[in-house]
């Protein structure tokens, strides 16, 4: 094996969660089109695989009430990497769409169009939701069972393949000395019935440059792995941290021979955020102080209402834990995120003793459990990291999470992706024009119905 | 409820608004096979790129896209659609001055990822979406989506009102000054200026608010297809553009009156609303030739054109149609449908645009940045903000 594993690298555009620090004097808008296009053009002056949007159909609320402490409030994913394919040529252009609250009729003509209007540059990251808080914006409300979210999700991408491939590629016969503007048989009618969707009818959309966009998965649950297995192209994954992320490597590329699939043709990518310093104690001294600003003091209270199940406004963020216990009959009081505590009391309790310990005010506590890694160090040490997760399977990459928007990322582009050039693990030109092309990814084949009698020609 | 029109005040003699419609390869269905059309080119961002390009350099009021869930049944024209809204925010970074107005369904779209889509064309162009209502009636569309069984016309219109009010609602659940970063108390927003829609209809509910922020022109226009007395009805209460179909200047002053009655009866200024009727045009250098461009395109699709005016003569005639029509107060403007969009939008905005200009009734330049500033609108009041 002289083969060198390629790293694949991609941008996620800040979110609305305490990631972001939107208090520093130098974070811009969340919603005008300069920082996504900011962030977007310096990710493809460095070569990046993709850029990366995050979607949440509801405002965040904390105690029945919008939650006002982290960044609220985001543009529409797909219109946004429409505008970027207009500012980029090579970057691929991913987004989150929902499939409890999206047809597929419409979601797949939607990633029809940004395939083609982006020359092959569209991903979908799917996630999935069954909650009611959610569904209160949508017609289908919260019906959806837990259990049922990737039994859905799964018939939403077999329906949008389905429509992806019932036009041939060369559909468009463009000769203007025929009197047809498709080529006779190339559009195929869709019928299909399901337990969730009935879809059919000719589509409206020719089949974007890559046949298919490439298929994002987030979820983590045991459903969510064995979906990401049998159709997706990559995993968002949140297991960043060396022995973690060698963990789920394993545990997913695992489930790949079940479907007949190769280890190569799923690409596993952890978020991971990045801090630098000239040394190593600079750059642990600059994350300790992101850390404070990502965890503000009414943020710290916030957090810890959310164990204790109880308003805790009374409590001083700088002062020592609560002596109130969790109020564990209480139902959650923070919607729209998802958070889990098993045990309030033992949480509460083990929290107790580690704040004593360490004489730590509930902001210091806050700020150490919610610590999650990420590169911290030299520009040569994080670079040195990212192969060695890459090389030693812990991943196949990273989506590079900023702190500040848009700008956040700016060192990492001019100081670490240099070094993984030079090193020669890491493009320095893009070598195709797709998607696909820069992740490795095969470009799938138009998958005709076996049935003809189905198959009516309609073009 | 109804507020004094600034926007009236402000307008200065008769003004001729024109939006131009960029569907397919142009409005007769035998255009792609048209000389200069290039077939393969028809999906090509670069090709609408151009088109907007073309149209802005004639300081035109809006491009208008067309989209539908359902393939054109017709084997002859152009078949296959991009996803209008999609276009629209494609075209908005590298164009500027121009409207980018996109067609979204009501029948079986989220009004809530209508509203988002709309504000985040508006957020990414600056202040120059619109959206153009429309509806679906068709077996096709809803065996499309499986989720209910086809609706009438009226029916269809009934719930396009509901959505576009709670559209507009969604809109102003944020306030313009809602962002606040706050970093003495540590608040992002003021979330007294976040606003629940709290909508329960009877077709839908949506609690609110909108995940997007308050769009530049606080509520972008919204255009209304007035295709028979149910959508006149809507275009009278939600619209801020009806595009009207009209054969003749008394047919076209008779629905504008209606219209602006109408407005006046849902209690808004009938000077709020534009109304435009929409023109198939094919220009030529002379009366002849234009006729045997348009003999041409018949020759290879023999298409009934809608009953809408049709243009088939020179720039200089359409000018004075313009101006007739206008003056006689039958139309605040049109939306030009160029038979072939290779050919005839460069006629218009080579020929008609200057004429217009030459007699006082087009601008020289965009007034303003947003599409409300060239359709003469006031940006509008958010109905949930309560400072006096």
């Amino acid at each position: 094996m002289t083969r060198t594993k390629p790293i694949h690298l991609g941008v996620h555009f800040p979110g609305v969660n305490n990631t972001t620090v939107w208090s520093d004097p130098g974070s811009g808008s969340q919603i005008e089109f300069s920082s996504f296009e900011h962030l977007a053009r310096r990710a493809e002056a460095a070569k990046l695989d993709f850029f990366f949007l995050a979607e949440g159909l509801r405002l965040r609320e904390h105690k029945g009430r919008i939650h006002d402490l982290d960044v609220v409030g985001r543009p529409d994913t797909l219109p946004v990497l429409a505008a970027l394919a207009a500012v980029t040529d090579r970057i691929g252009l991913a987004g989150t769409i929902n499939t409890t609250f999206n047809e597929p009729w419409e979601l797949a003509r939607q990633f029809a169009t940004l395939d083609v209007l982006s020359g092959g540059r569209a991903a979908w990251n799917l996630v999935t939701s069954s909650d009611a808080f959610t569904g209160a914006n949508f017609r289908r409300g919260g019906y959806l069972q837990y259990d049922d979210r990737y039994a859905r999700a799964g018939e939403v991408v077999e329906v949008a393949r389905a429509l992806w491939d019932s036009w041939d590629d060369d559909a468009v016969l463009g000769d203007p000395s025929s009197a047809a503007f498709l080529r006779p048989g190339a559009v195929r009618r869709v019928d299909h019935h399901g337990r969730f969707v009935d879809a059919v009818g000719e589509f409206t959309t020719p089949r974007g440059p890559q046949g298919h966009p490439v298929l994002f998965q987030a979820g983590d649950s045991s459903d969510g792995r064995e979906f990401a297995a049998r159709a997706a192209d990559v995993v968002f994954s949140a297991h960043a941290t060396y022995d973690d992320g060698r963990a789920f490597y394993d545990d997913v590329k695992g489930r790949l021979a079940a479907y007949g699939r190769d280890r190569d043709s799923l690409k596993i990518l952890p978020a991971v955020t990045v801090t630098l310093g000239a040394t190593a104690a600079e750059a642990e001294e600059r994350a300790r102080h992101i850390r404070r600003q990502q965890v503000s003091g009414p943020t710290a209270i916030a957090f810890l209402e959310q164990v204790w199940g109880r308003d805790l406004e009374a409590y001083d963020p700088d002062g020592p834990l609560p002596d109130v216990e969790p109020d564990v009959d209480g139902a959650s009081i923070t919607r729209g995120r998802v958070r889990h505590v098993r045990d309030p009391l033992a949480v509460a309790r083990a929290w107790r003793e580690q704040a004593a310990a360490n004489r730590w005010s509930i902001r210091d506590l806050v700020i150490a459990v919610t610590t999650r890694g990420g590169f911290v160090g030299t520009p040569e040490a994080v670079a040195a990291d990212i192969e060695r997760h890459v090389h030693e399977d812990a991943a196949d990459g990273f989506i590079l999470v900023p702190h500040l928007t848009p700008g956040g990322l700016d060192d990492v582009f001019d100081q670490v992706v240099p070094l993984l050039q030079e090193r020669g693990s890491f493009r320095r030109e893009y070598a195709g024009t797709t998607l696909r092309d820069h992740l490795g990814l095969a470009r799938p084949a138009v998958a005709r119905p076996v049935d003809a009698g189905v198959a009516e020609l309609v073009g | 409820m109804s507020a004094p029109s600034t926007a009236s005040a402000r307008r200065r003699g008769p003004l001729v608004h024109l939006g131009v419609d960029l569907t397919d390869a142009g409005a007769h269905p035998a255009a792609w096979r048209a000389s200069g059309s290039r077939p393969e080119r028809v999906f090509d961002a670069a090709r609408l790129t151009e088109l907007v390009a073309r149209a802005q350099s004639g300081l035109l009021d809006f491009v208008a896209l067309d989209d539908a869930f359902t393939l054109q049944p017709r084997s002859g024209g152009v078949r296959g659609r991009l996803d209008a809204a999609l276009v629209a925010a494609r075209l908005a970074p590298r164009s500027a001055g121009i409207g980018l107005v996109a067609t979204v369904d009501t029948t079986h779209t989220e009004p809530f990822h209508v509203s988002k889509a709309i504000a985040t064309i508006d957020h990414v162009s600056q202040g120059r979406a619109g959206w153009q209502v429309a509806w679906s009636t068709s077996d096709a569309a809803a065996a499309a989506f499986g989720r209910k069984p086809p609706q009438s016309e009226a029916d269809a219109i009934e719930e396009a009102d509901e959505a576009a009010h709670v559209i507009a609602r969604l809109w102003d659940s944020w306030e313009d000054d809602a962002e606040i970063r706050d970093v003495a108390t540590g608040r992002f927003v003021d979330r007294e200026k976040l606003h629940y829609v709290d909508h329960e209809g009877i077709r839908f509910a949506v609690k609110g608010p909108s995940i997007t922020p308050r769009p530049p022109q606080g509520r972008p226009p919204v255009v209304v297809p007035v295709t028979g007395d149910d959508a006149l009805r809507l275009a009278a209460s939600r619209a801020d553009v009806a595009r009207v179909q009209a054969a003749t200047a008394e047919e076209a002053g008779e629905l504008r009156d209606r219209l602006r009655s109408a407005a006046q009866d849902a209690e808004r200024d009938p000077d709020e609303l534009r109304v435009l009727v929409d023109a198939n045009v094919v220009l030529g250098a002379d009366e002849p030739t234009a006729r045997a461009r348009f003999e041409l395109l018949q020759d290879l699709d023999d298409a009934r054109w809608d009953g809408s005016l049709a243009h088939v003569g020179t720039a200089h005639t359409l000018t004075s149609t313009v101006e007739e029509w206008v003056r006689a107060g039958a139309a605040d403007g049109f939306v030009l449908r160029p038979a072939s969009l290779a050919t005839d939008l460069d006629a218009v905005v080579a020929h008609t645009v200057p004429a217009l200009q030459r007699l006082g009734l087009f601008r020289t330049a965009y007034p303003g940045t947003t599409l409300r500033d060239t359709l003469g609108l006031a940006r509008p009041a958010n109905v949930f903000a309560t400072s006096a």
